[in-house]
């Protein structure tokens, strides 16, 4: 990219007249195409999001706003109920993405592995990706019920106990990531099964040839070959989980008490509750958090590619 | 055969894998879906048990009925609300992307990282709730279809600007400079050359696209309040008060929101499965 605009450049520089020719003579690939999607782009988005940081330093109501320079994000870090929503953020959003690393890779070995019933398998584990989060969340709010829904029910079966998965506020946000995992894993596995089918077979063939066993082919082969596979996965369910509102605000409403709130459900709920300056500092906090972690994050795993 | 299956080199199926992959499957994913498709067709009382049994009586329609016509047909209304939505968003994307990610990919410029950064940030950066509220009202769009219609197809532009800059990489350009030797001008070359040939990531395009507007949740939410205005995922609170939840109606509306998705799903899964994995290969 840099060659290029060089090489644009240094020839401007020696024919300026030429090259503003050059920029009037007729050119196939117009700039007007980009202008529709600059336009709603820039107005509903980047202007939002820049005017997000000045409105995060008000006290406002939409129509006035009052300067009160850092307050709201004093706030918010004093807030305990504010402050818990900001380290659940953060352990919801390992919690899930980890879990639908492992969890994927695991599922995409067995499901390229000749077993019977791939094709089934392979739908049922991607199906509630599709599935709208309000309905899966409802679903499982009902089937964790502490008394009468089904997972607590089965385990008594077998002499368990369960806990009150969401109202226990032990328990809540793990709930609920379990069941993010549980939606989601399906796309990791899909990303990853494309990665597996990619590798070259010669390479296993060689790898047995050469007496590696099943366990040594999957960490010296499988595993770091599917490394673009895993930094997608690690990227997009970071991103995911760093967001996600729809799933909580379903199952717990960020309860019992706040002990399951995310930054988005706070978001949310200060916008109900009129108090839009230290809601906008919580979009401003989400921003900043979510680019603190994925810019290095993606900066880092794309820096060594894997030869091929 | 695949590689992974030389990952576990025996010569046959692994049977007692399969048996275990199987019945867990049931377990962890079947049955939560048969308990919805059960619960949705039981009676009030027996649904209010929460268990996962046989219905008493199939109230299939006597369901359907009540669920259509709960709050004066309110999902009738979030249907016609949501099919529009998805429609005109989907549609805006396809044809906006497809210019953008055209340009983007055949014409070398000095703004080229400049706007693919922007396009990156699209999909990473969450968008400014209220500040964005405050745009829409200044414009007159809050609470407006055609408004919401604009919020969806600005933050799903960058996730399609990337699939069809992708694609477009692999149509020849040699297509492009036949057709401009023929005379064909910026907005024919395109929309008569190239956008016909764009066909397999469009479709990817629009199944992707229209599943997530249909499934969203939070930008109606937030930029379309009101019953009149309400879309289909926010009928799902139809069926809770304060005391009770109508277990049956609740699972019911479920299972009749879920039906396009899985339709989407039975026809494109390919196409799907396309979309959501190209960032995969490519790293």
């Amino acid at each position: 990219m840099t060659i290029t605009s060089a090489r644009v450049k240094s020839r401007s520089d020696a024919t300026p007249a030429a090259s503003a020719a050059g920029g009037k003579v007729y050119s196939p690939y117009s700039f007007w195409f980009y202008l529709p999607t600059a336009l709603i782009y820039s107005i509903l988005f980047l202007v939002p999001t820049f005017a997000s940081f000045y409105y995060s330093l008000t006290r406002w109501s939409l129509f006035e706003s009052k300067f009160i320079g850092l307050d709201n994000f004093v706030m918010f870090f004093q807030e305990p109920a504010l402050v818990k929503g900001f380290t659940n953020t953060l352990i919801y959003a390992v919690v899930t993405s980890g879990s639908k690393v492992v969890l994927g890779l695991l599922l995409a070995v067995l499901l390229t592995s000749r077993i019977v019933g791939r094709g089934y398998l392979r739908s049922v584990v991607f199906f509630p990706v599709l599935v709208s989060t309000i309905g899966v969340g409802l679903l499982f709010q009902v089937l964790m019920n502490p008394e009468r829904g089904l997972i607590n029910e089965t385990l008594s079966v077998i002499g368990i106990q369960g806990p009150g998965w969401l109202t226990d506020p032990k328990w809540a946000l793990m709930s609920i990531a379990a069941v993010d995992v549980w939606k989601g894993v399906g796309l990791a596995t899909l990303i990853y099964i494309a990665g597996i089918v990619s590798i070259p077979r010669e390479y296993m063939e060689a790898a047995r040839v050469d007496g590696a066993g099943s366990w040594e082919s999957f960490w010296r082969i499988v595993l770091p070959l599917c490394k673009p596979a895993t930094v997608t996965v690690i990227i997009l369910s970071l991103i995911g989980g760093l967001r996600s509102f729809e799933l909580i605000w379903a199952m717990t409403r960020g309860g019992p008490g706040f002990t399951s709130d995310v930054i988005s459900s706070v978001i949310y709920k200060q916008y109900q509750a009129g108090f839009y300056g230290l809601s906008t500092a919580g979009n401003v906090i989400l921003f900043l958090l979510v680019t603190a972690i994925i810019l290095p994050l993606s900066w880092f795993l794309n820096r060594k590619e894997v030869e091929m | 055969m695949s590689t992974a299956e030389l990952v576990n080199h025996k010569p046959g199926r692994n049977y007692l894998l399969s048996a275990v992959a199987i019945l867990s499957s049931i377990v962890v994913f079947v049955i939560p879906f048969a308990f919805i498709v059960l619960t949705a067709v039981k009676d009030r009382q027996q649904s209010a048990d929460l268990d996962f049994s046989w219905p008493h009586q199939f109230r299939i329609v006597q369901n359907f009925v009540e669920v259509v016509k709960a709050r004066d047909y309110m999902l009738v209304i979030a249907f016609i609300n949501s099919t529009i939505l998805t429609v005109a968003s989907v549609a805006g994307m396809v044809v906006l992307a497809a210019m953008a990610g055209f340009v983007l990919q055949r014409r070398k410029s000095r703004w080229n990282p400049f706007i693919n950064f922007l396009v990156l940030s699209g999909l990473i950066i969450p968008p400014a709730v209220v500040p964005t509220i405050w745009v829409l009202q200044k414009l007159g769009l809050f609470k407006t279809m055609p408004g919401l219609i604009l919020i969806e197809i600005a933050f799903g532009l960058s996730f399609c600007i990337l699939l069809f800059r992708a694609f477009v990489a692999t149509i020849p350009r040699e297509l492009d400079e036949a057709a401009i030797i023929d005379g064909a001008g910026p907005l024919r070359l395109f929309f008569r050359v190239i956008f016909p040939l764009l066909r397999s990531v469009i479709i990817t395009v629009v199944v992707v696209q229209s599943v997530n507007v249909f499934n969203d949740f939070v930008n109606p939410l937030y930029f379309l309040p009101g019953d009149q205005n309400a879309t289909v995922q926010l009928t799902l609170y139809n069926f809770s008060s304060q005391f009770t939840t109508q277990y049956n109606l609740l699972f019911m509306d479920i299972l009749l929101i879920t039906i396009p998705p899985l339709i989407m799903f039975l026809f494109f899964n390919r196409q799907i499965v396309a979309g959501l994995t190209s960032g995969a290969i490519k790293g």
